[in-house]
């Protein structure tokens, strides 16, 4: 956990973002303390207050004095506001371009695109 | 209740054991932040020890000045009784009462040191499974080691250092020591200047990293500056050198007509989306790795063994 490239505090982010994106972590849940998050994963506490204070500052967590640390409310459908603002840059883009790379014509990947959501629970049969 | 964490400033320190002898610290600058955990790393003869004794006024420099003390109160650690009752120095060697039962060491130091805390001890002599009855010299080097760790951990001295003192302890106690000083640290909060070989295990506990390398201070700055120092670039030859322009290059690999190289340097984010549209692949650098690199890799063995 939390042993990739990037700062840990960044991986700790991260790693919260994604619980609250799966409904891990709903709306008013309260998150683990830093002290928990320290002795759990085996960090310096400075680490993970660290991560939890960017958190803050993007309105995804909120801090109760005396209490601990809760998500946001709202912070699930910002999240995905984010994610799919983020998409066609991020995910679909780069996919796009291997795909012209490859030489897979456009008709076969809308094909792909209708056949793929039709077998996705909760995808668009049309 | 928690005393003030120390800090400690060291300037334009010398320390020479021997007249013809290369210095152990050459006119090293150094500040250790209070109420951090502090990372002290280097190859032997470093000066690791060295360090770790002028801060408790076990030694005094031959040039330069060293202070210890709470924020904004720092005094010449030598021979000074006040900034000795708040510093634990817990060495390799123990330095535990030889001809007596484990638990006079113990209890001396509960004695002489004001925040000691007896639950504490008491958890951690059970946790150690540490046979208190026996005198110093008898135990195991596991068990020596454990009964220097209770030592540093239930003296809650302002300034704790623990100079290689749990390198002796199994893998299976090493990771029951790193969970109850972190636990301890979050409730008790102080300073703790913590040397080790396995750096791997322990990097993750650091908030700062200090690196000695013969008698000098080759870095010193917080953890996470050090993991986003280096960089490693993965690809063909040419995108390669593009991308890792004038960066110092602490490491290079050949595969066939990939190269891998690892840079002094992170890359700004204009860099590292050049990288990835060149099909480059871009990696992290682990202090581990950084500090194998910066010292000189695999190479030469030091000249000098660790001093006392």
């Amino acid at each position: 956990m939390f042993d990739g490239p990037e700062p840990i505090y960044v991986q700790i982010a991260a790693w919260v973002r994604t619980q609250i994106l799966a409904g891990d972590l709903a709306d008013g849940d309260q998150v683990m303390s830093t002290t928990q998050l320290s002795t759990t994963f085996r960090l310096n506490p400075a680490t993970a207050a660290k991560a939890y204070a960017g958190l803050v500052d993007e309105g995804l967590l909120v801090k109760r004095r005396g209490i601990g640390m809760f998500v946001a409310d709202g912070a699930r459908d910002a999240l995905l506001a984010e994610h799919r603002r983020t998409f066609y840059t991020d995910v679909l883009d780069p996919a796009l371009d291997r795909a012209a790379l490859l030489g897979i014509p456009v008709d076969e990947l809308v094909d792909h695109i209708r056949g793929h959501a039709r077998t996705t629970p909760g995808g668009d049969p049309r | 209740m928690t005393p003030q964490p120390f800090g400690a400033r060291l300037e334009g320190v010398t320390l020479r054991y021997r007249r013809d002898d290369a210095p152990a610290l050459d006119n090293l600058d150094l500040t250790i932040r209070p109420g951090v955990i502090t990372g002290l790393l280097g190859r032997n003869g470093a000066g690791k020890s060295t360090l770790a004794a002028l801060l408790a006024g076990w030694r005094r420099p031959i040039a330069g000045r060293v202070l210890v003390g709470p924020a904004g109160a720092l005094e010449d650690p030598f021979e000074n009784t006040w900034t000795a009752t708040g510093t634990q120095l817990v060495r390799e060697s123990g330095d535990h009462w030889e001809g007596t039962a484990a638990r006079d060491t113990l209890a001396f130091h509960a004695e002489v040191r004001p925040s000691w805390d007896a639950d504490l001890a008491e958890h951690l002599v059970g946790l150690f499974g540490l046979d208190v009855g026996t005198h110093p010299e008898r135990l195991s080097r596991g068990q020596r080691s454990a009964l220097g760790i209770v030592v540093g951990l239930a003296s809650r001295a302002p300034l704790t250092i623990l100079d290689e003192s749990y390198l002796g302890l199994d893998a299976a106690h090493r990771y029951a020591f790193y969970d109850v000083l972190l636990a301890d640290y979050a409730e008790h909060p102080r300073t703790i200047v913590l040397s080790s070989h396995l750096i791997g295990e322990v990097e993750r506990l650091f908030e700062d990293v200090v690196i000695l390398d013969r008698g000098r201070v080759l870095l010193a700055e917080s953890a996470d500056d050090v993991r986003g120092r280096g960089v490693t670039l993965t690809g063909p030859a040419a995108d390669v050198a593009r991308v890792a322009g004038d960066r110092p290059v602490l490491a290079r690999q050949q595969l066939g007509s990939t190269t891998q190289v690892t840079l002094d340097g992170a890359l700004s984010a204009d860099e590292h989306a050049a990288a990835r549209a060149a099909g480059l692949d871009v990696g992290g650098v682990s202090v581990q790795d950084l500090f194998v690199h910066l010292t000189g890799g695999a190479g030469a063995a030091p000249a000098t063994e660790e001093e006392r």
